[in-house]
């Protein structure tokens, strides 16, 4: 098992690619903290599953985007556990639309939960990994992020912000054996890329030189390794994991 | 009595022997510190003495006698 006895906290993880991060990471042996929002029966499920499969977790309802709840969070599970090894960020929301027709509050609110929500956790969790002298931190971006997508001004533009500050703090953090990298998925099979419709997903595909969607499990497998030890000296680095969507 | 303090947090933080800390160190040139843990010091210095050090002032502190003088002006003790 490659992360027994680390506590891991992710962010919207009751569904998706997070709760594939949260399965995966319980499979090898970290306790695992699903944060989520909304649905809080989804999350439960979440954790019943992972405990039926002999996993370790527990759930924490806390909305990202506000500082002052994600330092309470923090505080709690530090106070708790007595550390957090493990930070994956990967709430995030789609509010799409044409930025002529963009609301100012839709592009806002996208920031505040992809960009600022990541910020906030990586600002709160900073102090008690900068003291452990180790750490792991993986922030979900998106290969839209690097290319720009139309239609999502607000979350390219958030996804792009993630990889500068994943690039930053990787940097501010790399003396203390703290490792900050991102994930930009494709095309993943997920709640999030099911409302497109069929022209939509038709032409994302024809862009795939792999030719098929990728799973949760895709990029549950490369946060696992950028959790694990065998990581160790990687930092500050994009991985794509999209079938060879962007080069 | 401050001082005392001061220098045990920067001991603990610093990994340095508190005997090596004296109120003339300079905390990157004789203490080896970098500018991250300047920032953790002063940090859990606030923490310590339940005080605000603003940014502008926290640039100013270069040495143990710095901080010292800054707690000693900002509290009671």
């Amino acid at each position: 098992m490659k992360l027994k006895n680390r506590i891991a906290l992710i962010t919207g993880a009751s569904t998706g690619i997070g709760r594939a991060i949260a399965m995966k990471y319980a499979q090898e042996g970290a306790h695992v903290i699903i944060n989520y929002i909304g649905n809080q029966s989804v999350a439960e499920e979440a954790v019943e599953e992972i405990k039926g499969l002999g996993g370790s977790a527990e759930m924490y309802k806390c909305d990202i985007s506000s500082y002052s709840e994600v330092e309470n969070m923090v505080d709690e599970l530090v106070a708790k556990h007595g550390k957090i090894d493990i930070l994956v960020n990967n709430a995030g929301i789609t509010k799409d639309s044409l930025v002529m027709r963009m609301s100012i509050e839709d592009f806002q609110k996208v920031i505040d939960i992809n960009l600022n929500g990541t910020f906030n956790t990586i600002k709160a969790l900073s102090r008690y990994m900068l003291k452990e002298r180790q750490g792991k931190i993986i922030n979900i971006a998106s290969v839209v992020g690097i290319t720009g997508n139309a239609g999502q001004a607000n979350y390219a533009a958030s996804k792009a912000g993630v990889i500068a500050l994943t690039k930053s703090v990787a940097k501010e953090f790399a003396t203390r054996n703290i490792n900050v990298n991102a994930i930009a998925p494709g095309y993943i099979q997920t709640k999030m890329t099911d409302v497109l419709n069929e022209k939509v997903k038709e032409e994302i595909l024809s862009r795939i030189p792999m030719k098929t969607i990728g799973s949760p499990e895709d990029i549950a497998k490369t946060a696992l390794f950028l959790a694990s030890e065998d990581s160790n000296y990687i930092t500050g680095q994009v991985i794509n994991v999209d079938g060879g969507m962007v080069m | 009595m401050i001082f005392e303090k001061v220098k045990e947090r920067i001991s603990d933080i610093l990994g340095v022997d508190a005997d090596e800390v004296t109120m003339e160190s300079s905390f990157m040139d004789d203490l080896g510190a970098d500018s991250l843990d300047v920032v953790e010091l002063i940090m859990a210095l606030e923490e310590e003495f339940e005080i605000e050090i603003p940014d502008e002032e926290a640039e100013k502190i270069q040495t143990v006698g710095d901080v010292v003088e800054y707690i000693k002006e900002h509290t009671d003790m």
